[in-house]
């Protein structure tokens, strides 16, 4: 158990900066999970904290303990990795057990550890195996149980879901979350995936180009995204922005973006009204644009009009794929009951409460 | 269509495997002959009875450099097969700065022609007081091997993907715990392939050992050599050793064969 800082931490490989002045205080029993595209620094973060990297510039502290310089043996963590990196010629006990061997913990207390973590995972049947009589799930929860007979101070997961077919990619999410829950450890995660993000983390840190973008509880991260790229990495699918400019009309606030108006009801315009006349891009979530015909309860309401390109029935809901008047394409989830085709023209109410507005330079978010 | 075309590639095989069969025929032919069926006429008969004595008389002449071979052969193999997997290993997955020059440069050994260098070792052994015995020899080859098996565990370990490696640093190994506990047990099929290699190119090796050794150290190739006498040659007695002097290595292939193939694939395709 130990708190983890990234205190101005950089690391450069040549001229390529992969992560650039990251400072995140990770409290105790925290599962912090690093999301971001490709090449955003996430896994390199990780790997700095595993000691797998030198770090060019910086702190890093487990505990009150710098690690700089601590091999990665001495740093008192564990981690996951995305191939499982289960040793091929060893047993699945064996795999379990070579960390606690190495640390010369007595025997008995080896095969009681590892027989523990083996019922957690429920692979306690597989102890006599080699690896690769293993399904991949069974792979996985090996490479977790190496990490949990370690008890170690900190957990790290580089992307360890990510082998996995979708439907037991959903069961090991929530196997995750309840081990979390269950050891009380300092959980570090990274993912390429907004929905394990979203799901498992405490908090979540979004990184692009190496640089920290925000980081926040999930449900502050999706209310309050701090910049355009937050806003339409985290949702699905990725919320719509237009270029518009906020302007008065018979004393009332609007979006105009050329192809459509929005009126900016309640206590929305006195947030926007010092941008009042300027450029801003404007955001709504998919999920924040119905049907008038369906308009749910209490939302603050601003209706439009758009023509449907492409309908897609999920089921529960329908993805509409929509055109303003100037033939820019946007989403809209509405209630499957709505009957529309393509070519139709249609009635929709936006949520204008979840409305966001960023700045067209900077896309740094406006009037939170 | 298919099997038509597996028949006219057969001739060829079948032809190029006769050919290449003829020398061990003749050796094993006449080995078997009497001292007079042998002679230039008669030289592709077959022999008129089984004469096992001349087989005797070749181990008689040839037993103690056989020993000397495998005193030879054994340490030197082994050596610098470790050697090569240690060095493979670090530079293939604990890189230091330099190593991409110093593993050019360790190649470029495989390159040095043994005649260019004979002078030089013949100066060097006897400096070091190794000249004349068979350590000398071991310590030329145990060298000279270091090159190919460098680069045979090297391309090896180059397969084996890092995270293993990490994983294990991890865990709470060092270099050598690294090495030990985790390259070194997967990298067993790599030690045949390299053990085969070593062991036939020191035991086949003639020149070295016949500029390096006194006579009581002479390892079975250089005997062999000597089993001639000045007057005459007894071709069948000289067959029969050169066939107990082949012996080991073919028994070698035959057996480990397989495993050879098995290892060369294994770090040529699986890396």
């Amino acid at each position: 158990m130990a708190s983890v800082t990234y205190d101005h931490v950089y690391k450069r490989f040549g001229d390529v900066t992969a992560v650039n002045d990251l400072n995140i205080q990770i409290a105790d029993k925290e599962f912090l999970v690093f999301v971001g595209p490709s090449g955003c620094g996430k896994t390199t973060s990780l790997r700095l904290l595993a000691g797998l990297e030198e770090i060019s510039d910086g702190q890093i502290l487990i505990g009150d303990r710098v690690v700089n310089d601590v091999p990665p043996k001495d740093r008192d963590i564990a981690m996951v990795f995305q191939s499982y990196a289960l040793y091929p010629h060893m047993t699945v006990y064996d795999n379990m057990a070579f960390g606690l061997k190495l640390r010369k913990t007595p025997k008995d207390e080896i095969a009681q550890r590892v027989r523990e973590a083996a019922e957690i995972l429920d692979i306690d049947h597989l102890l006599d195996r080699k690896p690769k009589q293993l399904s991949g799930g069974q792979r996985q929860r090996v490479a977790v149980g190496r990490a949990i007979v370690r008890e170690p101070a900190v957990f790290l997961f580089d992307e360890p879901l990510s082998n996995l077919d979708a439907k037991l990619r959903v069961q090991t999410r929530a196997q995750l979350t309840k081990l979390h829950q269950r050891l009380q450890t300092t959980f570090i995660y990274v993912t390429h995936d907004q929905v394990e993000a979203m799901t498992m983390a405490t908090r979540i840190a979004v990184m692009k180009d190496g640089i920290l973008q925000q980081i926040d509880t999930p449900q502050n991260l999706y209310d309050k995204p701090s910049n355009v790229f937050v806003g339409g990495f985290i949702g699905s699918p990725s919320m719509n922005f237009f270029d518009a400019t906020l302007v008065e009309s018979d004393g009332k606030l609007e979006v105009n973006a050329g192809g459509f108006r929005l009126e900016v009801p309640g206590e929305k315009a006195s947030a926007w009204a010092p941008y009042k006349g300027k450029e801003v891009i404007f955001g709504i979530r998919p999920e924040d644009v119905h049907s008038k015909q369906f308009t749910p309860p209490g939302i603050l309401e601003s209706d439009m009009t758009a023509k449907v390109d492409v309908t897609e029935l999920m089921g529960n809901e329908i993805f509409l794929y929509l055109l303003t008047g100037d033939d820019k394409q946007f989403i809209g989830r509405v209630d499957p009951r709505v009957k529309v085709d393509s070519g139709d023209q249609i009635e929709l109410a936006v949520n204008m409460g979840n409305a966001h507005i960023f700045d067209p330079k900077t896309e740094v978010a406006l009037g939170e | 269509m298919k099997t038509q075309r597996a028949s006219w590639l057969y001739l060829p095989l079948l032809l190029m495997a006769a050919f290449y069969i003829l020398p061990m025929y003749i050796m094993l032919s006449t080995g078997f002959k009497s001292f007079a069926e042998v002679s230039l006429k008669t030289m592709w008969n077959l022999p008129t009875g089984i004469h096992l004595e001349n087989f005797q008389r070749a181990y008689e002449a040839l037993a103690p450099n056989l020993w000397n071979s495998v005193r030879l052969v054994v340490p030197a193999a082994i050596i610098s097969s470790i050697l090569g997997s240690l060095n493979g290993f670090v530079l293939a997955k604990w890189k230091f700065r330099g190593a991409d020059l110093i593993f050019p440069l360790i190649l470029f050994g495989m390159f040095i022609p043994y005649q260019s260098i004979l002078i030089p070792l013949v100066e060097f052994m006897k400096r070091i007081n190794l000249y004349g015995g068979i350590w000398g020899l071991v310590l030329t080859h145990v060298i000279y091997g270091i090159p190919i098996t460098t680069l045979t565990f090297r391309n090896y370990y180059a397969g084996i993907p890092v995270e293993l490696v990490e994983a294990s640093r991890i865990d709470g190994a060092g270099i050598l715990g690294v090495y030990w506990h985790i390259m070194l047990p997967l990298s067993i099929p790599s030690f045949v392939v390299v053990l085969i290699w070593q062991f036939t190119a020191a035991w086949n090796d003639f020149l070295f050992a016949v500029v390096l050794t006194k006579p009581a150290s002479w390892p079975v190739t250089v005997a062999l050599n000597n089993l001639a006498g000045s007057q005459i040659i007894e071709w069948n007695v000289q067959m029969a050793g050169s066939f107990l002097a082949a012996l080991p290595t073919l028994l070698v292939y035959i057996f480990l064969g397989r495993y050879f193939l098995r290892g060369l694939l294994a770090g040529a395709v699986k890396g």
